[in-house]
């Protein structure tokens, strides 16, 4: 493994670090992506506790992938550039198209933001001499390292913790309460709900950056459908409660299929029916289950 | 050949429209959006193919077949989730995010045990006759097609503007407080219109598998999102909408086909859909719906 | 204070309001009274910016509004109260009015860093917040959901939130329904006693005892129409009001007592 020099520290014992190099030889892509899943739940849960129900976050992942692909395969810019660009393409897309959308609600605003996935998926399998089409992009560097995503994450995780908290955090549950009587507190809703949505879009698209940087390959269909549903799934497992539901449903999500034995390829099933079983029995999400006390607002349109 | 094209055309929208009216009518009475039609349509397409091809059946019977099943799936999604979702009063949008769970559920489950490659049905079952009308040659499955699709929404829509069942039905779409107050078992609506819709989800799912003689897990996705580009062209919950919807949807999509190129195709859905709901949410011909109690 | 001008609001063929034109005076408390469907709270609506006119100008301040955005229109000075009660019911009654307060707020960018400042600023909204719960007389449950409170106690949160906005106008939307005549009386000194610390009051009220003791200027309005406006006597005296409310047969114009 490339960090292994780094693993170096007088101060642990030998056998822990060869524990740890034999574990992450094993299972670096799970945590990987066990990282940038919890990345997409964050994204998703941010708009989720502002009462929007978009699934457009796959196709931002998308853009963020394809961006930091080509820029490290084509352009063979740093790391950290490419990232920063994934981060900020379906930032600006989400900034372009969230002005009209968002005065969209209900089942309106999510059947938009589903037609933009598709678009998105469209664009990309034609946009053969940029994206190289259905055949995908392949022989992506394989930069994603653990430190960055911990890091990445750690961070992220740090700053939607106190946004939570915040005022501004209670401002967005307002709004996902009753959206009218917020905006007669003179808050301006359009702003907030524009801000979450491109924040998510951003962090969406870093997820994307960082996920292509460690599969090699990447291609339109991975940003599909699929893709949008299991980040519903894991927005929708966490619930709105707290960021902490956000990583609880991103880490379930991942871990879940691998556990149980074989089923990895049976990843949608078990999206789909975690998706069914949540809306039935705990519709707040699973945190709600475990911190009843703190109860979540909900899913959008629960006025 | 401007006449074959439009032949096409019907052929196409007679499908769209009849997928779109299951569609519409799930949103119009339940006011939920069923994200798992396409699936439906799927299952439907399947369940033809199977009983042609383990059963040997003839067409007729196996579109019949494909019904019962598709009404069987619809029965059973309203009894699970919608009704239980309704008994407890759950957030609006919660029933459409149980049936995107169920979509997945379903498709997945079609893709593990008939596997992901295209199925087709067995040539000696498809009628090859080509019948010539005029400057336009059509095959028979394609008028067979054309005439099941009619007949089915003939039937619909005589059902819904004629019969009591139709009227309570129409009243029921309008307010479920106020039937209730009139005497219609406003539970048992809902499970049927959930059965017909999902009817004629699964019988377009067949016809157009006849029609491009392909069977495939995801084949209901793309045509969810052209469902969903209907009805919000037509309004949703119109059920003329979804008919004019339904046709223009096809007619452009022929058209665009022949004259810009086929890759684009799905495009033309998804950008005129796109552009509807930023511009117009209740469609071209619908009305801003406004639910009252 | 605010004047709307010749104001018509129409829905197609239907004529929610036509040409209906008043003033508020500065400090005034204005009454809006008439049967029900008569078109009052869609003139709260109109004046909040929840709705645009067909046409007339509405003015505040000087300052004309028509095309203002909601936000905008509350940080301009109006606030308002809602007929069915519209407070967040699962966050706590202190979270409730901090995020009225926020609206006016500045220090938003420090929000992750624990810096001192934002912290300090945070604290001190809280210390507002608090403030005006116990203006309403609810400080003691400030950490409790909004949701157990008692009807009357909903009330008086709404009214805490609309006063955080440090409105310049407030707009009640029937503040009294639902009330006994004991929580009538308290409203009713609360009202006066917020007017006479300066804020300028416009009430929807369908109960005559409240409305005619409070108001020193009563509209009337019915199918969208302004039909009298005037001091509370001579509004009792209005035969037009009086055939609006009642019917036209023939009644003394002496004493209207209706009691919702």
């Amino acid at each position: 493994m490339r960090r292994s020099g780094e693993l170096e520290s007088s101060k642990t014992p030998a056998n822990l670090m060869e524990w740890f190099e034999s574990f992450w030889a094993t299972y670096n892509t799970l945590v990987l992506s066990i990282g940038t899943n919890v990345l997409l739940a964050l994204s998703i849960y941010l708009t989720l506790a502002t009462g929007l129900l978009t699934v457009a976050n796959a196709a931002f992942m998308g853009i963020g992938a394809y961006t930091a692909g080509l820029l490290t395969t084509q352009a063979e810019l740093p790391f950290f550039v490419a990232l920063l660009l994934a981060a900020l393409l379906p930032a600006l897309v989400a900034l372009m198209i969230g002005g009209p959308t968002l005065r969209l609600s209900g089942v309106y605003l999510a059947m938009a933001t589903l037609a933009f996935g598709e678009v998105v998926r469209i664009f990309i399998l034609n946009a053969e001499d940029l994206t190289g089409g259905a055949l995908g992009l392949n022989g992506i560097p394989q930069l994603t390292g653990g430190f960055e995503v911990v890091l990445i994450v750690g961070l992220t995780l740090y700053i939607f913790l106190c946004l939570a908290r915040s005022r501004i955090g209670m401002t967005m549950t307002a709004i996902c309460q009753d959206e009218t009587a917020t905006e007669l507190m003179g808050v301006n809703v359009r702003g907030y709900k524009l801000f979450v949505f491109v924040v998510g879009a951003a962090l969406a698209g870093l997820a994307g950056g960082l996920n292509a940087h460690f599969t090699f390959f990447i291609s339109p269909n991975e940003y599909g459908f699929e893709r949008a549903v299991e980040i519903l799934a894991m927005g929708v497992l966490g619930g709105t409660g707290s960021p902490w539901g956000a990583v609880v449903g991103g880490v379930l999500i991942t871990v879940l299929p691998e556990l149980l034995r074989g089923l990895g390829h049976y990843r949608p099933l078990i999206n789909g029916v975690i998706l069914i079983l949540i809306i039935l029995y705990s519709p707040k999400g699973i945190w709600a289950l475990l911190r009843p006390a703190r109860a979540a607002t909900g899913l959008p349109g629960t006025n | 050949m401007l006449a074959q094209q439009i032949v096409n055309a019907i052929s196409l929208g007679g499908v769209y429209a009849l997928f779109a009216l299951g569609f519409t009518l799930i949103f119009g009475v339940l006011n939920v959006l069923n994200l798992a039609h396409g699936a439906l349509f799927m299952l439907g397409a399947y369940a033809a193919l199977a009983a042609v091809v383990f059963l040997q059946l003839p067409l007729l019977a196996a579109v019949l077949v494909a019904m019962l099943v598709t009404g069987i799936a619809g029965w059973i999604l309203d009894k699970v989730i919608f009704a239980p979702l309704r008994t407890r009063r759950a957030p609006h949008l919660a029933p459409m995010i149980a049936t995107i769970g169920v979509a997945i559920t379903m498709t997945s489950l079609v893709e593990g045990s008939f596997g992901a490659e295209n199925l087709r049905f067995p040539p000696e079952v498809l009628p090859t006759e080509i019948l010539t009308l005029g400057p336009v040659q059509i095959t028979q499955l394609e008028l067979k097609i054309i005439f099941l699709a009619f007949a089915l929404m003939g039937v619909l829509l005589w059902g819904l503007k004629k019969s009591r069942f139709g009227r309570a039905l129409r009243a029921l779409a309008e307010s479920p407080k106020a039937a209730a107050l009139m005497g219609v078992d406003v539970e048992g609506f809902f499970r049927v219109t959930s059965i017909i819709a999902a009817l004629l989800g699964g019988a377009s799912g067949v016809l157009i598998a006849l029609n491009t003689n392909a069977v495939f897990p995801h084949m209901g996705q793309p045509m969810l999102h052209k469902g969903i580009a209907v009805v919000i062209l037509g309004g949703m919950g119109d059920i003329r909408g979804a008919l004019l919807g339904g046709f223009f949807l096809a007619f452009a999509e022929v058209f665009s086909v022949a004259y810009i190129g086929s890759t684009m195709r799905d495009a033309v859905a998804f950008g005129s859909l796109f552009v509807v709901l930023l511009l117009r949410p209740q469609g071209l011909f619908g009305h801003a719906a406004q639910r009252r109690a | 204070m605010l004047a709307l001008s010749s104001v018509s609001v129409r829905f197609g063929g239907l004529h929610v309001l036509e040409e209906v034109s008043l003033t508020v005076p500065e400090r005034g408390i204005f009454g809006l009274i008439g049967p029900n469907g008569a078109g009052k709270t869609t003139v709260f609506n109109l004046v909040t910016g929840l709705l645009s006119p067909s046409f007339g100008a509405i003015e505040f301040m000087g300052q004309r509004m028509n095309g203002m955005l909601p936000y905008q229109i509350t940080r301009a000075g109006i606030a308002r109260t809602f007929q069915n009660i519209r407070i967040f019911k699962e966050m706590k009654l202190v979270e409730n009015v901090l995020v009225a307060l926020g609206a006016r707020s500045t220090y938003t960018a420090g929000v992750w860093l624990p810096l001192t400042s934002y912290h300090d600023a945070e604290r001190q909204d809280r210390e507002v917040a608090r403030a005006l719960l116990a203006k309403v007389g609810l400080a003691d449950k400030a950490e409790r959901y909004a949701g157990t409170l008692s009807y009357g106690e909903q009330r008086r949160l709404e009214i805490a939130r609309a006063l955080a906005t440090q409105p310049k106008l407030l707009l009640l939307d029937e503040p009294a329904a639902g009330m006994n005549r004991v929580e009538k009386q308290v409203l009713v000194d609360e009202i006066v006693k917020l007017n006479q610390n300066g804020l300028t009051i416009l009430i929807i009220e369908h109960d005559m005892g409240v409305i005619m003791n409070l108001c020193h200027e009563i509209a009337v309005l019915n199918f969208g129409s302004l039909i009298a406006v005037g001091p509370p006597d001579k509004i009792r005296a209005n035969p037009k009001v009086i055939e609006a409310y009642l019917g036209p047969d023939d009644r003394s114009p002496s004493k209207l007592q209706v009691t919702s």
